[in-house]
């Protein structure tokens, strides 16, 4: 199809693996029309699955409707439905899931699921021109380096326990650092880190290229409760949990020698992280790329690019086949659109 | 003179003359994405525990190059080159009686480490140097640890098969079975059959693992 063709066909895509119910909207060139996401906020403690849920079930009809009015289409201008298919929280992906089902069927039109994970690195290769990069894909839910090899993103490391997110937010829960709207929990501790001076001795596990991230967050809540600095501690922590993952994506690019590294995930906004990851990258001849802080964390856009390029490729998903995979990991996912000489 | 013969994510190697021998020198350079407090704290521990770790192999049995230096202020070890192939560069294009020889050396290795209450800590097909004599060399301890915990040699298993799935996908897991054959030979079904249970508890406390759906 020529390109102006490919800028009138659409694909909206649907994100519901978490706390985030995310609408995107791409056309099969790859302009990002719209964007929009409404995420739940817990009123104490993590995500609860069922809360989360519900918060997305209310909020859809009105993220849709915005989505649609920010790409100034009308749903019969849809050519494709993407959703999130896995991994991630069941009663939230059944909600996207079930979103999708209902618009693609009243629509007429085909439904695609996308894993989550594929999105996150097909969002980040998009919006920087990454071609065929070694990925650290950090999240709140996921932590892991991968690179493409013969039809699969491979996975070269990973974390042996808890997701990098998910150790600075329950950091700062246990510190007592507030859940607001618009501030990640991630982006108050980094704030924190910038003015902490002290590296505090804290445990450094990285096995293989593997790495144990639960042992830190245990000794890093510890230290603060003997009375170390707060400022200090988020401090070491980063620089602990940072250096970790750096370690093995290091590890990982000596290995595969690819030529790009790619930040992708909601941790990529980080600042720091991805000062150590542009460090490495040039020491190894690579270049560094992270994706825009826009689409670092979940959002549909990915979900709806994503579903471009599988459904380009002819691959669509029943409805029969369409019940959410909540352990769906990226290496069982065939990606026959990335095709490398 | 000497030759740059790989760059690693940790350390240089090079190949030089020593005292009228062919060693290889490893340096553990300073890492600049990382405070140089902990860059040294790191690079020092591995500096020196990689040496005693090999030096116990080689008392568990298993063929480990011979350790000649180590100077802990430049974080180098000066050791034995062995000639051979990298396991890496070998496995895939194996016919398959030779390279059930090979998974199954590996496994008998890795078992005596075990036995000997040493993990590896990064047991890849890199870590390995197949000799024309057919014995295989194990390399790269800075991960290693000495403990006889169950749990680290679950992972330790767990790392080699994760290795095999991203580098050798073809044959992983037809490989993986013949080193576990190779393991038990040494330390016997029973505890062999305790490595693997934990080897499966350990994916399954990974992220996004279909297994552990089935159960919830």
């Amino acid at each position: 199809m020529a390109d102006d063709r490919l800028a009138q066909r659409f694909c909206l895509g649907i994100e519901s693996t978490a706390d985030d119910f995310g609408v995107g909207v791409a056309a099969f060139n790859g302009n990002i029309l719209a964007n929009i996401s409404d995420g739940y906020v817990p009123e104490a403690g993590g995500i609860h699955p069922r809360e989360a849920a519900r918060h997305h079930a209310e909020v859809a009809d009105k993220v849709l409707l915005e989505a649609l009015v920010r790409a100034q289409l009308k749903p019969r201008d849809l050519a494709v439905v993407a959703f999130a298919q896995g991994p991630g929280l069941g009663p939230c992906l059944r909600t996207g899931a079930t979103v999708a089902r209902a618009l693609a069927s009243y629509l007429h039109i085909p439904l695609v699921g996308v894993n989550h994970s594929v999105a996150h690195i097909e969002i980040g290769r998009l919006k920087t021109g990454a071609q065929d990069p070694l990925t650290l894909y950090a999240s709140g839910g996921n932590t892991m380096v991968t690179a493409y090899a013969s039809g699969r993103y491979r996975i070269f490391g990973e974390t042996l326990d808890i997701a990098l997110g998910n150790c600075l937010d329950v950091f700062a829960r246990e510190a007592g650092i507030k859940n607001r709207k618009g501030i990640p929990l991630g982006a108050a501790v980094e704030q924190l880190a910038e003015k902490g001076e002290k590296l505090i001795p804290l445990p450094y596990v990285v096995k293989g290229m593997d790495m144990s991230l639960s042992g830190l967050l245990t000794a890093a809540t510890a230290a603060l409760q003997k009375g170390a600095n707060l400022q200090d501690v988020c401090y070491s922590l980063q620089e602990h949990a940072f250096s970790m993952v750096s370690e093995v994506t290091e590890r990982a690019l000596a290995h595969t020698e690819k030529q790009e590294v790619l930040l992708t995930g909601g941790v990529a906004a980080n600042k720091r992280l991805q000062v150590m990851l542009k460090i490495i990258a040039s020491e190894h001849d690579a270049q560094f790329m992270v994706v825009p802080k826009e689409f670092a964390s979940d959002n549909g856009a990915m979900i709806a690019w994503t579903g471009v390029l599988a459904y380009m490729r002819g691959l669509v998903t029943p409805v029969e086949e369409s019940f959410v995979k909540l352990k769906w990991r990226v290496d069982k996912v065939d990606v026959p659109w990335v095709i490398h000489s | 003179m000497s030759i740059l013969l790989k760059k690693g994510a940790e350390a240089s190697l090079y190949l030089t003359n020593w005292q009228g021998k062919r060693v290889v020198i490893k340096q553990r350079l300073p890492k600049k994405y990382r405070p140089v407090q902990l860059d040294q704290k790191i690079r020092r521990y591995r500096t020196i525990h990689e040496p005693q770790l090999m030096h116990e192999a080689k008392c568990a049995g298993v063929p480990t190059p011979i350790i000649f230096m180590v100077d802990v202020e430049n974080s180098t070890i000066v050791m034995e080159y062995i000639e051979g192939h990298q396991v890496k560069q070998l496995l895939d294009a194996l016919c398959e009686p030779d390279r059930e020889d090979i998974c199954r050396k590996i496994g008998k290795g890795i078992a005596n480490l075990h036995t000997y209450g040493i993990v590896h800590g990064d047991l890849t097909t890199s870590n390995m140097i197949l000799t024309r004599e057919g014995r295989i060399f194990f390399v790269d301890f800075g991960l290693g640890e000495k403990t006889s915990e169950l749990e680290a040699k679950g992972v330790d298993l767990h790392l080699l098969r994760r290795a095999l799935q991203s580098t050798h996908f073809q044959v992983a897991e037809e490989c993986f079975r013949l080193v576990l054959k190779g393991y038990g030979e040494v330390v016997g079904a029973e505890a062999s059959a305790t490595v693997l249970a934990k080897v499966k508890e350990i994916e399954k406390r990974g992220r996004y693992v279909s297994e552990r759906q089935q159960e919830t």
